[in-house]
């Protein structure tokens, strides 16, 4: 497969069967846009069913956060009544009680749907962006371009994700987009990787041969048929990665590298936030975290079952 | 993990003083079989620290957890009473201040021996005086020597920055007489702080303990520091387990008071908060310092012994109210009004009830008022926010945005939620008209590190008192550092008549004048308002139901010769 | 074979001294600089000036550069500015930990996680199946320090079966040879520390190795169900071969070949991974020291950790691709 591999052959060449997966076409299904196919498959597919749900819940939620959420999430409204053993529970208008602060606890979970949802695409969509050009950058050219991007990309997939997200955070300080970059670093190197298995897939494929015969120019060839072509493992790979990033944004938060204004809701900040008060009110660490759990699984569950519909052994 | 535990926690030495001095030898000697007491004696206990000690020479420490460590191990000229702040003779029996206040003759306890067999006499005491003087190179860095220099000044090599030591002298085996080149009012009470603790010069010699060599990314403490500690006090050092984190000390037979109860004592690093907790639950530990406000109740609950020490702290909301060169503090802040509007902004009464553990009390002033020189009449500043609107109205300044630094990954004595602490105050600022811009930083060094080079505009910092001195508080925060201006951490703001007012006590050696003087001196800060006072707190350590005898100490300096476990 | 292995092994070569590049450009980045952390706050411009000029800060980044990795091919990694000891010994003396609690952690997750995929593979559609494809989902998404403290109240504050946290017994006085502290206790037949040493490591360990568990769920799960429909099963099954000798001869061993790379994976992973858990469980391996230099910016230790690492993580990635290359005969080594 291309060129010599050296780090971690299986982790690479399980990024690379993905890759290649996508661009075969499904036997007895030609004529049929590969799409089409797969969405035919999804829509029989109860697990696909059960994460597009939770999916579309999530993000009706954040979507219409101002219009949910019955509090303004910001206001200390019961500060006066905390007292640092004990915070009021569950009451007349504050369903699920107040955080440590006095704040309500479900408008909080409400718009901390939008940050979490913000940092977990923004970070997938720089990952995606920057994977992608290098993926593109080596899988367009090939040759020594080729090799010393790869290499690079292997460089980073020598260090394990939370080291290098770790060590992201520590460089540019804690702030929000730090910890979205953070992210992201960890996901470029898997983007590259997936894109530009995908795309030598599809060089060699009949229409690019086809393509290349007709005397188009290669620049046309690649950006106007092998990438589009090479998209669909990259959409499977960012469902998942929204997962990732969501819980690993909860990690770094717990590790003090998360957004320092704490006022803004976001799950991970909220859990790691909670752990103060674990004793008196576990309430305030097992929401955020249900949460964060039922997202992951729902991007995790619709991911996986895309990865199905695309692959055509999975075809049953 | 020092960082919990930076210089700024208060230190003193461990001090079973002879106040009980029994007869003579007693049954104590055979301890561990105790079978038929009341109290039992030996055996061994747990207790969960934060962090690890930085090394164990406490000449070179400021931090609480080492303190915590070396004030067991250690003993100085002067400790600090049980459970007070009142410095207290420990090695010296009895001491003499000459009339101009700058000769002070010691007389030493006799028939004392440092743990490896060295006696303890005059000679001991000089060397170790003339020890911290003739530090050279990198054992003159802050982060070395940092009590040595806030208290004595410069080195023997450094005559730019002199010291206010002149000689310590060995008129006989157990006089030892110290003279100072100019009155201060921090001696004698600093000679209580474990960094002033008497070392056995055999040990020191033997392992090369002024040897602090480094390399490109670190101090490195000599030997001695970090595994041959030696001592007078009641234990002695045994191990540390550097990899688990587990420093050990055992009960010194030899011991010139009254022996320690315990066999042996563990300190055990656990970082995580929740962690310590459930140790203690489980039974892994005999006792944690730090109870986090929202544990207390629970803890009692469960039959756990929750001891707060008296609050002798002060947590304030630093302003940088000038502008020191290569940082970009806010011009606004110059304006006394919109430092007025910060401290009417603020809802202390709130956050006192609301965050902060029982017992504790909105601050008027930067020190306790258990300190001498505390004054009720200074400018105070009440809740508010109309006002604070209005003052920012007045000096034209609605809407003025701050960089809020606070740190991250910390718990203080004053301080035990750092991020609790900074929405409140961040969303009574916001109430206020003020716009915030937050910015967090783990504890040690970074937060340290830009908070006293004054690149915050307003932050969240505090002070646990060393001893029982005014000077110790309000000096360290407001007096001149350089060229009529204070700290950079306060934006290096020049107000000479805090300046005077503060050395003029500082070198008064009337106790009745000084305390006026610094009554004096606090109602100026509080009319300049170089920044907000907020609280004292009272922090508490918690020990399991069978834990006896542990006395808390506001300085944070707990012993633990008098603690026994029983069954 | 063994010129694959040296070639595999040279090439690491470029690889690591890109990462070297990269952790030494990271460490100069970042604000401060090594002088202001060994000297802490309040050290002057001078102090530092003379730091700088004793230890060479001051030369050019090239020199100083070639400088660092002509320590670090002696595998001097600088002093960790928190204990003052060599980055090395503080690795060596944490490394061990980390393998103990990394090989009970991957026991617990093959244990577990082979047997619930076959058998959730066997009753594909059934209660079983779907229940450990959504446990599987939600152990990976569960963040770990949050999992620690639920495991360490059941199974240490209420119940008082397994300790919290540490790797021993405090009051134990066990022998030290290899910080390997069950094998050490094997060695010096101090049956009681390695016994403690073993009980040690179970929560951590469950608490670590539950994403492990959950791949490996899934992957067994979806390799088993890939193998059953291949022809040389339906084959075997037609030539009216015992159910059990296909299960054995044909499923098993075939749906275990991708497990294996899983398995080997997460190991390399959960060797240099479990800053987290080691964290939560005051457990003294590498992962907490990593935490603790994070915050206390001991960048050299940083440094030379995670260079450490990364040579062992690559080294295990290279060691699974042989092993797989010689499970399967269809992969051949180039």
């Amino acid at each position: 497969m291309g060129s010599v591999s050296t780090v971690g052959d299986l982790k690479r060449r399980r990024i690379d069967e993905l890759a290649a997966r996508a661009g075969q076409v499904p036997e007895g299904e030609g004529g049929v846009s590969l799409t089409k196919s797969a969405f035919r498959r999804l829509r029989r597919d109860p697990v696909a069913i059960i994460g597009a749900v939770i999916v579309v819940v999530f993000l009706l939620v954040a979507a219409f956060a101002p219009l949910l959420a019955m509090r303004d999430p910001l206001a200390q409204t019961l500060l006066s009544e905390i007292r640092p053993g004990s915070i009021p529970g569950s009451r007349e208008g504050f369903p699920l009680g107040v955080d440590n602060l006095g704040r309500d606890l479900l408008s909080r979970l409400i718009w901390g749907s939008r940050q979490s949802l913000m940092i977990g695409v923004v970070s997938t969509i720089l990952g995606v962006i920057v994977g992608m050009a290098l993926g593109v950058l080596a899988g367009a050219f090939g040759g020594w371009v080729d090799t010393v991007v790869m290499r690079f990309v292997d460089i980073l997939l020598s260090v394990p994700g939370l080291l290098m997200a770790i060590s992201v955070s520590v460089l540019l300080g804690q702030n929000q987009y730090a910890l979205m970059i953070a992210i992201a670093v960890t996901q470029v190197p898997i983007f590259a990787r997936l894109l530009r298995g995908s795309m030598l897939a599809q060089r060699g494929s009949d229409y690019a041969v086809a393509a290349q015969a007709l005397g188009v120019k290669k620049g046309r060839i690649v950006f106007g048929h092998v990438l589009p072509n090479s998209l669909s493992p990259v959409i499977v790979q960012a469902t998942l990665s929204l997962a990732t990033a969501i819980i690993e944004a909860a990690a770094l938060s717990f590790l003090g590298l998360g957004d320092p204004d704490l006022a803004r809701p976001e799950w991970g900040a909220m859990l790691a936030n909670a752990q103060a008060f674990l004793s008196i009110r576990p309430e305030l660490a097992v929401y955020p975290a249900l949460c964060i759990i039922v997202v992951a699984l729902g991007f995790t569950l619709l991911g996986e079952s895309l990865r199905e519909a695309l692959d055509p052994k999975f075809r049953r | 993990m020092q960082r919990r535990h930076s210089r700024v926690l208060a230190a003193s030495a461990a001090a079973l003083t002879a106040v009980t001095l029994s007869a003579c030898a007693s049954s104590d000697r055979d301890s561990g079989d105790g079978g038929d007491a009341a109290e039992q004696t030996g055996g061994t206990l747990v207790f969960g620290a934060a962090g690890d000690p930085a090394m164990l020479d406490p000449a070179f420490g400021s931090d609480g957890e080492t303190f915590r460590v070396s004030r067991q191990i250690f003993e100085g000229l002067l400790g600090n009473e049980i459970g007070g702040t009142e410095p207290v003779p420990e090695l010296a029996e009895d001491y003499e201040v000459s009339d101009d206040g700058l000769e002070y003759t010691f007389a030493l306890r006799e028939g004392v021996k440092f743990h490896d067999g060295t006696d303890f006499n005059a000679e001991a005491v000089c060397f170790n005086f003339d020890r911290w003087y003739n530090f050279t190179g990198l054992a003159q860095s802050p982060s070395a020597s940092y009590y040595y220099q806030a208290v004595f000044g410069g080195f023997a090599d450094t005559p730019d920055t002199p010291s206010i030591y002149e000689s310590c002298e060995a008129t006989d085996e157990n006089t030892a007489v110290i003279t100072l080149t100019q009155v201060t009012s921090k001696f004698p009470a600093a000679l209580a702080l474990p960094s002033f603790s008497i070392q056995s010069p055999t040990a020191l010699e033997e392992y090369d303990a002024d040897n602090v060599s480094g390399s490109e990314d670190a101090l490195t403490y000599s030997e001695y520091a970090l595994e041959h500690p030696v001592g007078t006090g009641p234990f002695k050092f045994e191990s540390w387990d550097r990899g688990n984190g587990e420093v050990t000390i055992v009960k010194n037979d030899d011991y010139w008071g009254e022996p320690a109860l315990l066999d042996e004592v563990i300190f055990r690093t656990i970082s995580d908060g929740n962690t310590r907790r459930q140790e203690l639950e489980a039974g892994s530990i005999d006792g944690y310092d730090f109870v986090a406000p929202a544990d207390y109740e629970t803890l009692e609950d469960a039959g756990f012994q929750v001891l707060p020490r008296d609050p002798f702290n002060i947590l304030y909301l630093g302003i940088n109210g000038g502008n020191v060169e290569g940082t970009q503090a806010n011009p606004a802040l110059q304006d006394e009004r919109v430092r007025q509007a910060l401290a009417h902004a603020i809802d202390r009464e709130t956050i006192v009830n609301s965050l902060l553990p029982a017992g504790a009390e909105v601050a008027t002033q930067f020190m306790p008022p258990t300190v001498d020189g505390w004054a009720d009449d200074v400018t105070t500043y009440d809740y508010d926010p109309e006002r604070a609107r209005q003052l920012l109205a007045e000096a034209g300044a609605e809407g003025t945005t701050l960089r809020f630094f606070y740190p991250t990954d910390v718990s203080r004595p004053y301080l035990p939620d750092p991020a609790a602490m900074f929405q409140v105050i961040s969303q009574n600022l916001t109430d206020a008209g003020f716009t915030i811009e937050p910015t967090a930083l783990p504890w040690n060094p970074d937060y340290l590190n830009a908070v006293q080079a004054g690149q915050a505009d307003i932050h969240l910092l505090g002070w646990t008192g060393d001893y029982n001195d005014a000077y110790n508080f309000i000096g360290t925060f407001f007096a001149e550092a350089s060229n009529n201006q204070a700290s950079a951490e306060f934006g290096a703001f020049s107000a000479p008549e805090i300046f005077a007012a503060l050395a003029e006590a500082d070198a008064e050696p009337d106790p009745a004048n000084r305390t006026e003087q610094y009554q004096e001196a606090n109602r100026l800060i509080m009319d300049y308002l170089p920044g907000v006072p907020i609280s004292h707190s009272p922090p508490a350590l918690v020990v399991a139901e069978n834990v006896q005898g542990m006395e808390p100490s506001p300085l944070t300096a707990e012993v633990f010769s008098t603690v026994s476990l029983s069954d | 074979m063994l010129r694959f292995i040296v070639r595999r092994l040279l090439q690491l070569i470029p690889i690591l001294l890109g990462l070297s590049v990269l952790l030494f450009a990271w460490l100069r980045a970042l604000p401060g600089g090594p002088a202001q952390a060994a000297l802490g706050e309040r050290a002057t411009p001078e102090a530092i000036a003379r730091y700088n000029e004793l230890f060479g800060l001051d030369e050019p980044l090239a020199v100083q550069y070639l400088r660092f990795l002509g320590r670090a091919i002696r595998l001097d990694f600088g002093t960790s500015a928190r204990t003052g000891r060599t980055v090395t010994t503080e690795f060596l003396e944490r490394f061990p930990g980390t393998i103990e609690l990394t090989i009970v952690a991957m026991i617990f997750a093959i244990g577990l996680g082979i047997p619930l995929g076959y058998l959730a593979a066997r009753k594909h559609g059934s209660w079983l199946d779907s229940t450990s494809v959504i446990g599987s989902l939600i152990g990976v998404a569960i963040p770990v320090f949050f999992l620690a403290y639920l495991l360490r109240l059941l199974f240490a504050v209420e119940l008082g079966w397994l300790p919290g946290s540490g790797r021993q017994d405090v009051r134990m006085d066990a022998t030290r040879i290899t910080n390997f502290y069950v094998l050490d206790g094997l060695l010096t037949r101090e049956w009681d520390a390695a016994w403690d040493a073993v009980l040690h490591l179970i929560l951590p360990a469950i608490a670590l190795g539950t994403i492990p568990l959950a791949i490996i769920v899934r992957i067994t799960r979806a390799s088993v169900l890939d193998v059953v429909n291949e022809d040389y099963v339906r084959t075997a099954n037609a030539k009216g071969l015992a159910t059990a000798t296909v299960r054995r001869r044909h499923i098993i061993r075939n749906a275990l070949l991708p497990v294996s790379t899983t398995i080997g994976l997460q190991t390399g992973l959960l060797l240099s991974g479990a800053v987290l858990t080691e964290t939560v469980f005051a457990f003294g391996g590498v992962g907490s020291a990593i935490y603790d230099a994070i915050f206390a910016r001991d960048f050299a230790v940083l440094q030379g950790f995670i260079l450490m690492l990364a040579v062992v993580y690559v080294l295990v990635n290279l060691l699974v691709d042989i092993s797989y290359g010689l499970l399967d005969p269809r992969v051949r080594v180039r």
